[in-house]
């Protein structure tokens, strides 16, 4: 089921082809038509002539949120405004917040995208999507929207919130398809079984979910408590919105959607660009956006790429489902540690998350990993082997997931100290 | 015929005993029987209260976790050998015993250990076949 057969299943040889023009082409535009870009380019030497095809792309400086809080509202823009249709906002915790213009083509990629994602989770023209994402500055409830109404299926732009009336609407209005992000999707979940409806009186058939990380565990829950498969839409408004890369029905991998996009994994602390397969930040320069090209934006989000081919026969790219953020990110002995990890690993053994706390320290030189991991009704035991069992199966779990030494300490409920309800993940008692 | 045991998890702080014994003081819970069982990092605190509903209710409530678990009181003669004859029997049927220990209080000449096994509704009735006294709840509060 694919939506453009031409471009998501181009062979890899083309879509290199493709991605070289449209990158030569984004760098010209950039160039002449944003200071700030050109500015970022002289000072490193560079011209646009220097940018010949893909393999050139580790030559351009990166972009970073803060370059568009500097350059706020417009500052980055490629176009004028008169060819700008709609804007976007991301929500700034400090200070302003990130302004993203889009021009007609703009919307009308972003819709092309969204409908490829929707025709790849086997929805159709005679699906019924209830788009429960946020309307308004947020990308999306219009992202999904938009997409919706491309490929022709009902739409029903209810928004986030006032659960009771999500769930009557599925039910009456026999949604298949519900777009939202996933903890709201388990909430909907929750809510239903209060109001004593099952699955079975649903038509669902895919959720699509995302805006923010959700485990494999989650997905199971999900896919069990609604019916559905659980798919994962990644996107972010700085380069887009929903729908940069997305799951097809194999649930391996996001296929980034490469013949708009061009993802990079780097090391995030060299900037280095690293091998397929490795673990690190994931970079994004768009190819044919207009309104606002970015150029190797940093999206701080942590995955992988796997370039291996996909059953579904799509021929692009996919990224690891996202496993953290770089802000989170602890180097332990030279290995990159993301708490993420950590929390996969707790989630498997308990099949919910304990609270946890890593405190790092330096002994001797030597940095020191202990995981404190508060032991409630669901892990306790009156037998003091089971505890010890319970203590070397984390230990050695997250050694196999980290290849590093850890000391796993259980401890009393409330030990790990919470600032506004949210436990301190990492305590980092190193003096570097 | 079992007695409910009250089992609490202790991280090996200082002062963290005797916290739980002044919560249920405080409350007053009565404590007849109480096991430590501990390693370097942590420790199982177990105990027989007069009133483990509430135990569990009020330690939880203070932050603790809390479970209960059902144990066998079993009255043996209080000399030596005396308890043999209770390991016997449940060895020679194949019951393992997973911990046991015993009351703070004696009555005569008789001792009561408390035994957490691994098939405790075969185990009460193999007992009582021997001729082994299986105490009831209430006469356990009683004691
Ligand atoms: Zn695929």
């Amino acid at each position: 089921m694919y939506w453009n057969k031409t471009f998501e299943c181009m062979d890899r040889e083309h879509l290199h082809e493709l991605q070289s023009q449209r990158l030569v082409d984004t760098v010209k535009r950039v160039y002449f038509n944003v200071p700030y870009y050109r500015d970022k380019m002289q000072s490193v030497g560079l011209e646009p002539g220097d940018i010949k095809g893909v393999e050139d792309i580790a030559k351009l400086p990166f972009t970073i949120k803060q370059d568009l809080r500097d350059t706020y509202p417009y500052g980055m823009f490629a176009v004028p405004l008169s060819e700008v249709i709609r804007i976007h906002a991301s929500s700034g915790t400090t200070g302003k917040p990130t302004v993203v213009g889009y021009t007609r083509k703009d919307i009308d990629t972003w819709a092309e995208l969204v409908a490829r994602v929707l025709t790849g989770v086997g929805a159709g023209r005679n699906s019924v999507v209830q788009v429960a994402y946020g309307y308004g500055l947020f990308t999306g409830g219009l992202g999904l929207h938009y997409g919706t109404e491309r490929m022709g299926a009902t739409v029903i732009p209810i928004s986030g919130g006032n659960t009771r009336r999500q769930v009557m609407f599925m039910q009456d209005l026999g949604t298949t398809v519900l777009a939202c992000t996933p903890s709201y999707a388990l909430y909907i979940a929750e809510t239903m079984e209060e109001l004593g409806i099952k699955k079975e009186d649903l038509k669902l058939q895919a959720g699509i979910f995302g805006a923010e990380p959700w485990s494999d565990n989650m997905r199971k829950e999900l896919e069990q408590r609604l019916g559905i498969k659980a798919i994962d839409i990644y996107g972010l408004s700085e380069v887009m919105g929903p729908g940069v890369a997305c799951e097809c029905l194999e649930q391996d991998g996001l296929h980034v959607f490469e013949d708009h996009f061009i993802p990079e994994v780097i090391d995030p602390d060299t900037g280095e660009v690293l091998p397929p397969g490795s673990i690190g930040e994931l970079v994004i320069t768009t190819i044919t956006k207009e309104g606002l090209p970015v150029v190797r934006y940093r999206t701080r989000d942590i995955t992988s790429l796997n370039f291996e081919p996909c059953a579904c026969g799509r021929t692009h790219v996919r990224m690891s489902k996202v496993l953290g953020r770089t802000d989170d990110m602890l180097i332990i002995r030279g290995v990159n540690v993301f708490p993420s990890q950590i929390e996969h690993v707790l989630m498997n053994i308990g099949g919910t998350q304990p609270q946890y706390q890593l405190v790092v320290d330096r002994v001797n030189n030597l940095d020191e990993l202990e995981v404190w991991v508060e032991i409630d009704d669901k892990l306790f035991s009156d037998e003091v082997r089971r505890l010890e069992d319970l203590e070397n199966r984390i230990t050695r779990e997250i050694q196999n997931t980290l290849g590093i030494n850890v000391t796993v300490k259980l401890v009393e409920p409330k030990t790990i100290a919470r600032g506004d309800g949210k436990a301190k993940r990492v305590i980092d008692k190193r003096n570097i | 015929m079992f007695v409910k045991q009250v089992s609490v998890f202790l991280e090996n702080k200082l002062g963290r005993l005797a916290t739980v014994t002044k919560i249920l003081g405080d409350n007053g819970i009565d404590i007849s029987a109480m096991a430590l069982a501990d390693t370097t990092n942590f420790g199982i605190l177990r105990m027989i209260v007069n009133n483990p509903d509430k135990a569990v209710s009020v330690l939880k409530e203070a932050g603790f976790t809390v479970s209960t678990t059902d144990v066998l009181a079993v009255e043996v003669d209080d000399r030596p050998g005396g308890l043999s004859a209770v390991l016997e029997v449940l060895q020679d049927n194949g019951i393992s015993i997973e911990y046991a220990y015993s009351f703070i209080k004696r009555a005569g000449d008789k001792a009561f250990i408390l035994f957490r096994v691994e098939n405790p509704d075969r185990a009460v009735d193999l007992l009582k076949n021997t001729g082994i006294r299986v105490l009831e709840e209430k006469e356990v509060y009683a004691l």
